[in-house]
């Protein structure tokens, strides 16, 4: 069997640029804003400072879309990811899914909602509840929003997902700790597709596994993407997973939406000193090429999120900062179509 | 150039309920002086346990070196007394931790934990220790270091906590640093940082490096001489150019192809290695690789291959490395 025979089809990721631009938008989020209090005391309890996770970001997703969301730890990608799945009440903004504000909804209305909305988290090891069978936790979220009633065509189900997601149906009556890292994965897929959802948050779904491992799932989530027509918001660290899995990248820092873009595009002409730096950083794996870039490393460790610099956010690292972006808080335009930044110096 | 550290071989097992786990199964490589030598491989292929053998820090009961030979600068590691060792640990060879926010002491001050080092092994007083321990602090880059010295761990931020790390590691000027993930549970700028800031480090001051990490392009960037570890055995060695460009293992160039590329638009889908990695109590008879390797023939499944060259200062362990050389590399 030659190489060329052994690789999978595939090319570019299925639906244009231009044809997910004419789409439906299935996710629209203005000015999201999440602030936690800092609080002292125990008796009387007072607020002493706001940590401003998320502080007025927008972005849209269409269907079929998947957008990068992506930053450094603590910019605030989790938390946005955590609103959308009203997992936080936002402090303010809007989240419209289909039409529908969810800040606006209570719980009740809430709930045909979350079933469309659906999350695979990091870790394996802890997302997975470990005194519950492999089966039972795909099943639960059928059980619990009353599909599937019958135990038998839920035992079926289970098992279809078992396969779709590419798990043996033996392991359907194994414990988490039996499986292995890559193959938990699956399951917490599994578990997320159980409800037909439309939109599905990964929130660094790959991070934790091993290179080999890792580019098996990154091809079942292109794979489910395609059977089912899946909308994703794809939030990660790594750039070169979602250079290779997003249509379009958001990039975050402190909080803000410093630029958006369209995947190639961001990639290859980035404008925002934050994101120049962050493709920098990243290693290529090609010695030949490594010894031909620029090492340039970005000063400086990001600042606390209780306490962030006036103006831009990233003007104390930033090598172009001017004077003025210490005071002017920059405005996030669109350069060229499609292609937004928060930055007046590049 | 001379080699400080030649590995000769090296055996350590783990003998559990279980059964006895072959962690490092016979790995043989050198670390020549001022060199930066990465170690690459997936979880549980026996990188770090390889790392900890050199330095005897392998937790016995269970574990054990049951055989092979380390020499470190005409020193036969394995042979010295308890006492010979720890004149060795952290004075000529030291040791990088993966997590900063565990392998520090939360309830000693940054400065007590460097200069315990420097009294330990130089045989400072407390005015010169805490003199160097503020050089150092600047050394690997850490604003205000007379003040950091009276702050805990729990102060500072993980980047910060491996700088602090690395000072640790470098204050006895070591002739060898063993980095096991040093970047791992950090963010990519601040990866950048600390690895420019050892690459630099070790050019300056000649001290030569252990690289244990699973991020294919952290060893492009800063590796010399490369060895890919699967299943407890070394099964290719060679340069970086020659690993990245020619690799002649199957493993090797299934790692390479399963890696998205941040430079380049995406052309396929990724093309993954199928299966699992092996059970270390379990190995059959054969290659480890063979039940997850696409050119695998009958010969696999029942004679383990020997490391043999490909070309000079570059070794592989396959039986099909003849037959799939052209193959492998029209495909990389």
């Amino acid at each position: 069997m030659s190489v060329q025979q052994a690789l999978p089809p595939g090319g570019p990721p299925r639906g244009s640029a231009e044809t997910i631009q004419k789409g439906d938008v299935l996710l629209d989020v203005r000015d999201l804003k999440m602030y936690f209090p800092v609080t002292e005391g125990i008796v009387f309890r007072r607020t002493v400072a706001v940590v401003k996770a998320v502080d007025g970001i927008s972005f849209q997703i269409r269907k079929g879309e998947t957008l990068g969301l992506v930053g450094e730890s603590g910019c605030g990608k989790t938390t946005t990811g955590r609103c959308i799945l009203q997992l936080e009440r936002p402090t303010s903004g809007e989240i419209i899914f289909e039409g529908q504000n969810l800040n606006d909804l209570d719980a009740r209305a809430l709930r045909p909602l979350r079933r469309k909305i659906q999350v695979i988290f990091q870790d394996p090891y802890s997302s997975l509840n470990p005194r519950m069978k492999t089966g039972d936790i795909v099943a639960e979220p059928m059980y619990v929003h009353g599909i599937e009633p019958d135990a038998k065509a839920r035992e079926r189900r289970v098992e279809e997902l078992f396969s779709v997601c590419g798990l043996s149906v033996k392991m359907i009556d194994r414990y988490p700790h039996e499986m292995s890292g890559g193959q938990r994965q699956r399951v917490g897929i599994a578990r997320a597709l159980s409800l037909n959802p439309e939109f599905i948050i990964c929130d660094e779904a790959v991070s934790a596994l091993d290179v080999s491992i890792q580019a098996q799932v990154i091809n079942l989530l292109e794979d489910l993407r395609e059977e089912f027509g899946l909308t994703y918001l794809f939030i990660a660290h790594d750039l070169s997973v979602v250079r290779h899995l997003c249509h379009r990248v958001a990039v975050m820092y402190l909080g803000k939406m410093v630029e958006l873009a369209d995947c190639d595009e961001l990639y290859d002409n980035p404008l925002h000193p934050y994101t120049r730096a962050l493709l920098a950083a990243v290693p290529v794996p090609d010695p030949a090429i490594e010894a031909k870039r620029e090492h340039q490393t970005v000063k400086g460790e990001v600042p606390s999120p209780m306490n962030p610099p006036s103006g831009c956010v990233f003007h104390p690292r930033c090598p172009l900062a001017v004077e003025s972006c210490g005071r002017k808080i920059p405005e996030f335009r669109e350069v060229k179509p499609g292609h937004w930044v928060a930055c007046t110096e590049t | 150039m001379a080699a400080i550290l030649e590995i000769e071989n090296l055996q350590t097992q783990f003998f559990t309920s279980a059964g006895t786990v072959r962690a490092v199964d016979g790995i043989t490589y050198s670390v020549n002086h001022g060199e930066t030598v990465a170690i690459v491989g997936e979880s549980g292929c026996g990188k770090s346990v390889s790392a900890l053998s050199i330095l005897r820090l392998i937790p016995d009961p269970p574990g054990r070196v049951v055989g092979g030979h380390i020499r470190f600068m005409g020193l036969d590691i394995l042979a010295l007394s308890d006492a010979e060792i720890r004149k060795v640990r952290g004075r000529r060879i030291a040791m990088v931790f993966q997590e900063p926010m565990t392998s520090l002491n939360p309830v000693l001050t940054i400065g007590r934990q460097l200069t315990e080092t420097l009294e330990h092994h130089l045989g400072m007083g407390r005015e010169a220790s805490n003199a160097r321990a503020v050089e150092l602090l600047g050394m690997v880059g850490i604003s205000d270091p007379q003040r950091r010295l009276a702050q805990y761990p729990h102060h500072l931020s993980g980047g910060m906590r491996q700088r602090v790390m690395i000072a640790m590691a470098l204050s006895c000027e070591p002739e060898l640093i063993i980095a096991d993930e040093p970047t791992t549970a950090l963010d990519v700028t601040i990866q950048a940082q600390i690895l420019e800031l050892m690459r630099d480090l070790s050019k300056r001051l000649g001290v030569a490096l252990i690289i244990i990490t699973h991020n294919l392009g952290v060893v492009a960037r800063y590796a010399d001489r490369v060895n890919v570890m699967y299943a407890g055995k070394i099964i290719e060695q060679g340069s970086a150019l020659q690993i990245y460009h020619q690799p002649s293992h199957p493993y090797t160039l299934g790692l390479l192809n399963s890696v998205p590329r941040l430079d380049r638009p995406r052309q396929a889908k990724l093309d993954p290695i199928e299966g699992q990695p092996p059970d270390l109590t379990r190995l059959g008879a054969g290659c480890a690789f063979q039940p997850r390797c696409r050119f695998a023939v009958t010969r696999c499944a029942q004679e383990i291959p020997p490391l043999e060259t490909v070309s000079e200062g570059h070794v592989s362990a396959c039986w099909r490395r003849d037959d799939l050389g052209e193959k492998m590399r029209d495909a990389s």
